[in-house]
């Protein structure tokens, strides 16, 4: 009977081990606390969910996929910490983090362990620099800013504009990029205000932009922040309209701002209120999961772990050394991999090509004006 | 010069919000020789409590009134009698150590029971704006101001004017001769515990419409109220509420007119200054001890 037991305890337990070698490790690093809260809670739930599906469906060439998340605090020396610890349990592909700073600083790590990264981060200089290993899940600022700048001046017909960003590498980016562009337009920037990552208080910030009364307000700031400024404009009774990114008009800014967020505009390459059928069900499952609707940060760790499991299944096999390579200049069509939602193409640098939206904030809704194409 | 005058409105409506905070630490100081490190997140948690009572089914107003309560009990009472009563024995520092823990940990409990996202909370003030001497000025503002000044003035009404303040203020300033006299000592010192978790409640109530509820929240507001009590004088109660007041002003012109990155170091430029050439603060006198 002894021996009875021990057999089946050693089965079970050489059956367990079997199962976990088969699996596919992914690590998740993300901003779980800290002011980058909403971004990483987004992002890790985006994630679940696709893993959920993708294994309930006999995962990736037959292994399911495991993924442990690791909590960046929003801090880039947490960060790089938790991504060398995740590094070290070699994992096949690190997922995150989704500040531009901490992807900046964690980068390095998963390139020197040819681990391939695939971040949330939008800063222009992240895919700049050489890394064979870095992949966007969203625009860069490069693509993004210029789209920014034209709807400012053209479509606004802003002579004058306040810029307001959050000085990290994620707003200085995003800056450097927007007033570039607005010079070469012909818009004059006005206000140039630099705020703090975490800024609770905006009424100094508010009226510097009141006396100077620009044509448009350029805000880019992490959601939280965007939050609170939507609110003491509106405190303050600025009327110019506003523009920014994804990070003006997301759901979380959009709760957390309530009325003060109607109006607002930004250029969003990923939306969950996008006309899209796949993003439309994508959202649907989230919010049945979750209890409430994702901002493009959820969008982009759902796409994160389609992306493994496209570029897995086009090199037939689960090989974190080529898997980079096989990612670079591949293009994911919606209709062979519905996960990925909308076509892309991934560029030699790691960055993407994909249509994009122009939305505005309608009575507390996100309602897409434009639909701008993939450009190649 | 409309400029300076939104900033001069905003930071008072700030200022009157650390003022609140300010007093409180004043307070606690002057009838128990409490620092209290855990003061901003104290600010912080009734928010909280309103925000869990709302999602239990309750109205703004029933909110608000179940979070001060909840507040008087958890930041007054059981503050006073779990935490302060018993280390005050072993002195001023460990009992100031001690609330820098308590600190953490209703950080991390909020973190842990509610979200480390940041939450609206709905304002006490409708929106909109008044015309003051030419100047659109927001209703929120002046709501926040005015509800300060109310609580405030209450508060030195009841110190100064009635024979309860007149027992606490004697509690304050030698125990063992108000014990002589028939002073209830101690009901007094709980009396100031309460008083100041009805303070903090409201000052949540206030600022948090303006900073969202998170738990990180009340970091920068525990700081500031610091500052401003030190500044203003910590024996001193008229002493934090001028502290409050000249740090949210400075705090906002700092930030239009000096640099955003730098508003932080302008109040500790001022609180070394104090400390340097009137340690007894703006307002307060030395060696004395009065609430």
């Amino acid at each position: 009977m002894k021996s009875a037991i021990l057999a089946g305890a050693l089965l079970a337990f050489a059956t367990a081990t079997s199962v976990h070698a088969q699996a596919i490790k992914l690590a998740d690093v993300a901003e779980l606390s800290g002011g980058g809260a909403t971004v990483g809670t987004n992002w890790k739930n985006g994630i679940d969910l696709a893993i959920e599906e993708i294994n309930a469906k006999g995962g990736v060439l037959g292994r399911k996929l495991e993924v442990t998340h690791a909590d960046s605090q929003s801090n880039p020396g947490v960060a790089r910490a938790q991504v060398q610890k995740a590094l070290d349990a070699e994992p096949y592909v690190l997922l995150g983090p989704g500040y531009s700073g901490s992807v900046k600083v964690t980068a390095p790590l998963a390139a020197e362990a040819g681990i391939a990264q695939i971040m949330g981060g939008e800063a222009a200089e992240l895919t700049q620099a050489g890394n064979k290993f870095l992949f966007r899940t969203s625009f860069g600022q490069q693509s993004s800013m210029p789209k920014v700048a034209n709807y400012i001046h053209d479509d606004m017909k802003a002579k004058s504009v306040a810029v307001v960003w959050v000085n990290n590498d994620f707003g200085r980016g995003g800056r450097d990029v927007v007033v570039k562009e607005l010079d070469r337009l012909g818009s004059k920037v006005v206000a140039d205000l630099s705020t703090e990552a975490g800024q609770a208080d905006f009424a100094a910030d508010v009226g510097k932009i009141k006396a100077a009364n620009p044509d448009a307000v350029f805000v880019y700031l992490n959601e939280e922040e965007s939050a609170r400024i939507l609110k003491e404009l509106k405190r303050q009774g600025v009327t110019a309209p506003l523009m920014g990114e994804t990070t003006l008009i997301g759901q979380k800014v959009i709760e957390l701002a309530g009325d003060a967020a109607n109006g607002a505009r930004g250029h969003v390459g990923l939306t969950t209120d996008a006309p899209v059928d796949l993003i439309k069900t994508f959202r649907d499952k989230f919010a049945k999961k979750y209890n409430y609707v994702p901002d493009h940060n959820g969008l982009k760790g759902y796409l994160a772990v389609y992306m493994v499991k496209a570029t897995t299944e086009k090199m037939g096999k689960v090989d974190s050394k080529a898997f980079a390579d096989t990612l670079h200049g591949l293009t994911i069509k919606a209709a062979d991999e519905p996960g990925i939602l909308m076509d892309v193409t991934f560029s030699d640098t790691g960055d993407i090509d994909r249509q994009s939206f122009l939305v505005e904030v309608v009575e507390g809704k996100q309602v897409v004006k434009q639909v701008l194409p993939k450009v190649k | 010069m409309s400029n300076l005058f939104d900033l001069l409105v905003a930071g008072l409506a700030t200022g009157a919000i650390y003022a609140l905070v300010a007093v409180g630490f004043t307070l606690l100081w002057q009838t128990s020789q409490t620092i209290n490190f855990a003061q901003g997140e104290f600010v912080m948690l009734p928010a909280f409590l309103m925000l869990a009572a709302m999602h239990a089914g309750a109205p703004f107003w029933l909110a608000i009134i179940l979070g001060i309560l909840l507040s008087m009990l958890l930041l007054g009472l059981a503050f006073k009698m779990l935490l302060v009563d018993p280390m005050m024995r072993h002195g001023v520092l460990p009992l100031a150590i001690a609330t820098m823990a308590l600190a953490i940990g209703i950080k991390e409990a909020v973190k842990q029971f509610f979200s480390a996202e940041a939450s609206p909370f709905p304002s006490i003030v409708p929106t909109g704006d008044v015309s003051i001497l030419g100047h659109a000025v927001s209703l929120q503002s002046i709501g926040v101001l005015v509800l300060a000044i109310l609580a405030v003035s209450g508060l030195t009404a009841l110190l100064n004017r009635t024979s309860l303040g007149h027992q606490m203020q004697a509690a304050a300033q030698n125990p063992t001769v108000a014990r002589i006299i028939g002073v209830p000592v101690e009901r007094m010192i709980l009396l100031t515990f309460l008083i100041n978790a009805f303070l903090v409640a409201l000052a949540s109530l206030l600022i948090t419409p303006i900073y969202l509820a998170k738990f990180t929240s009340g970091e920068v507001l525990g700081q500031a109220a610091f500052i401003a009590a030190i500044v203003g004088g910590f024996n001193q109660v008229r002493g934090a509420i001028a502290g409050g007041l000249l740090i949210g002003v400075l705090d906002n012109l700092a930030a239009a007119y000096v640099s955003t990155q730098y508003r932080a170091a302008v109040p500790m430029i001022i609180l070394i200054a104090v400390i340097l050439f009137r340690p007894q603060g703006l307002l307060g006198r030395a060696e004395e001890r009065t609430v």
